[in-house]
């Protein structure tokens, strides 16, 4: 199987402070990845590096069938070539409806003058009526985005995310501020996702990450620690010290 | 049926309409004078400013202190064909008194030494090579403005030069210019400006009637530059930029080039300045470098935050009440009120009284005046608690974002 993303090498320091340690990690096309890690172990920071927010030292990242470095990259351009990003914090536009929102995201022309020109179609409609209903958000299309509880909100994004249409999906602890019902649904959301795209899951929610049935790649200090399934990175000493065996 | 969301430009478009029809009927019949037509259709022409000032500072997020520059240059760009072109007619008439027709040479000679006598030059300048053809000075007028607003957003927002920054950078801009243009050998004669520009060349009709065609040119394009600019706001791209507004970096991470939305509402805000500067000046006879004065910018964004920044019938409220009550107070024909221990000459304490309604309007009504009329439809407003709608500088305050 043939990667789609591939972080070779890479290093970032912060005055000099190491947040990424010469990294290696590489998806695929359709698969579900989750990543685990104590507090401050980089792993927000490795999907700043791949969205284009921090620029390494040293590294390649690379994306797509023939590869294109995203070093060269703006965000913009990187979300463009099909990346999406849910943050850690529930980003929304609070003074937009539920429908501007995901108007936003829809997958369409990005440029100033294709968007003066824009008019919504059926095709578009029935894409955000399809997207609220799988997020539960159907009957707060016209609300503002800010009115939204946290959990809601944390769905908007992630509907936010699916409307781009992206072929990788980077995924910020999204179950942070949602019921276990609210966990389980969205558990089985990305794990169908995954079957057609790339997907990656930062989560501290052991029992989140078990749901998911994936790989999981254990970040240490900037470094991958561990990578394998769950029971096998939670077998490993080093995993247990650093990270299972704190709390 | 009208979707309610345009109900306030239909609003805004009828009181337009019935205010120019009544100031048309009152010239008629001598109720006001030319003077006071001019005044007014001044008005409508800084009103047409803060409309731009909205839609960059209000919808975009993007305080630019700047943007009276554009409009001054474009009252620069119309003048220099009005003085040139009458400059011109009153060389012809005076040399045909001589007897023999006057050659090109001697004309376009005679033209140079009356306008840049007063700075001791006697040849036309080569910015001046397009004066005698309208079409193409008009084109100038978007063109300039334009350009230079192309040229600075460009390396101010590519350098992600934002908030209190970039103000800081427009208000240098418009200084600049401001200074450039007060040497004698800017070619635009220097502090003493353009002047005669209300005298239409070719134009025989009184002031009176000259006053009315600029009025009703005012108000035709304030009204259809609101249509164009309600129907911009109110769609995606009203949306894009709204997000820009308040939390850029979310918009990048959609796919949208921040630099190249701010870069194509910088341009399009100056070239409607420019505009509206190309329509003011001719009322008001005459420009010159202090036109560009940093304060003029700072003046229009106080219109728009006094007006409620993010409506656009705010800011024309706004621009029109602060302006007309400024050109009153400062008229001299306020009384001035006896304190018993001074008084209160209104020329001087007007920027006093400007000063605290900012402060209150600021501290009591952040909508400004334009939120007033929100009262009546009942939408609801976010809770965020005080925090602002997102985490950048230029993002809309909780207390704005309540309709
Ligand atoms: N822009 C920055 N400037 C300085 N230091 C930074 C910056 N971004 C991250 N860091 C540091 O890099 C380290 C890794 O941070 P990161 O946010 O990637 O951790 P994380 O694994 O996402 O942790 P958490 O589980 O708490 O979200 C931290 O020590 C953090 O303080
Ligand atoms: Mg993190």
């Amino acid at each position: 199987m043939s990667a789609l993303l591939e972080v070779s090498g890479v290093t970032v320091s912060f005055d000099g402070f190491r947040a990424i340690n010469n990294l290696t990690f590489s998806i695929g096309a359709a698969e579900l990845r989750a990543i685990i890690g104590p507090n401050g172990a980089g792993k927000s920071t490795f999907m700043d590096i791949v969205t284009g927010k921090t620029r390494p030292d040293s590294g390649s990242v690379n994306f797509g069938e023939r590869p294109v470095s995203l070093l060269k990259l703006s965000e913009a351009q990187i979300a463009r070539a099909g990346i999406g990003r849910k943050f850690q914090r529930p980003t929304v536009f609070e003074d937009q409806t539920v429908h501007e929102n995901l108007t936003l995201a829809l997958k369409a022309a990005r440029s100033p003058w294709a968007v003066l020109a824009w008019r919504k179609s059926a095709a578009d409609e029935d894409r955000i009526a399809a997207l609220t209903a799988q997020v539960g958000l159907a009957d707060s299309l016209a609300k503002k985005a800010g009115t939204l509880s946290h959990g809601q909100k944390q769905w908007l994004e992630i509907a936010m995310l699916l409307a781009q249409e992206p072929r990788l999906l980077l995924v910020d602890e999204p179950a942070a501020g949602m019921t276990l019902a609210e966990r389980e649904k969205t558990t089985e959301l990305l794990v169908d996702i995954a079957r057609t795209r790339a997907v990656v899951v930062v989560e501290h929610d052991m029992d989140f990450v078990r749901r998911l049935n994936c790989k999981v790649t254990v970040l240490h200090e900037g470094a991958v620690l561990a990578e394998g399934s769950l029971d096998h990175v939670t077998k490993n000493q080093t995993v247990i010290d650093v990270y299972l065996g704190r709390g | 049926m009208t979707h309610p969301r345009h109900r306030s430009a239909l609003i805004f478009l009828a009181s337009l309409a019935i205010f120019t029809i009544a100031v048309t009927i009152a010239a008629q019949f001598g109720l006001v004078s030319t003077s006071f037509v001019k005044t007014l259709g001044k008005t409508l022409c800084l009103c047409l400013a803060a409309l731009a000032m909205d839609l960059i500072w209000g919808y975009a997020g993007i305080l630019s202190l700047g943007h009276m520059a554009f409009f001054a240059l474009g009252g620069y760009m119309v003048g220099m064909w009005l003085m040139y072109a009458r400059t011109e007619e009153i060389v012809i008439a005076s040399m045909s008194n001589g007897g023999l027709p006057a050659t090109p040479e001697e004309i376009s000679q005679g033209i140079a030494t009356q306008i840049f006598g007063v700075v001791g030059a006697s040849d036309l300048p080569a910015i001046w090579s397009f004066a005698n053809s309208l079409p193409l000075q008009l084109a100038l007028v978007v063109a300039v403005p334009g350009l230079l607003a192309l040229i600075f957003g460009w390396l101010a927002f590519r350098s992600r030069v934002t908030g209190v920054y970039l103000s800081i950078l427009t208000q240098a801009m418009t200084l600049a210019l401001a200074l450039y243009l007060f040497q004698n050998d800017s070619g635009l004669r220097g502090n003493n400006g353009l002047s005669g520009l209300q005298n239409l060349p070719g134009v025989t009709a009184g002031q009176d009637a000259v006053s009315l065609w600029f009025f009703w040119a005012s108000a035709a394009a304030l009204a259809l530059t609101y249509v164009g600019l309600h129907a911009i706001v109110s769609g995606k791209f009203g949306s894009v930029i709204r997000a820009i507004r308040d939390d850029e970096a979310r918009v990048r991470f959609l796919g949208y080039s921040v630099e190249g939305y701010k870069l194509f509402v910088f341009t399009l805000t100056a070239v409607i300045c420019a505009f509206a500067g190309a329509l003011y000046y001719p009322q008001a006879g005459i420009i010159n470098p202090a036109e560009l004065a940093p304060i003029a910018s700072i003046y229009l964004a106080v219109w728009v935050a006094v007006g409620g920044r993010g409506r656009l019938y705010g800011a024309v409220i706004g621009a029109a009440l602060v302006s007309l009550l400024s050109s009153w107070f400062t008229g001299g024909r306020v009384p001035s009120v006896d304190l018993g221990i001074g008084t209160i000459n209104w020329v001087d304490w007007w920027l006093v009284l400007l000063g605290l309604t900012f402060v209150c309007v600021t501290l009591f009504s952040p909508k400004g005046i334009g939120g007033l009329f929100d009262r009546f439809a009942g939408v609801h407003a976010p809770d965020r608690k005080g925090a602002p709608l997102g985490p950048d500088d230029g993002s809309l305050q909780e207390k704005e974002a309540q309709e």
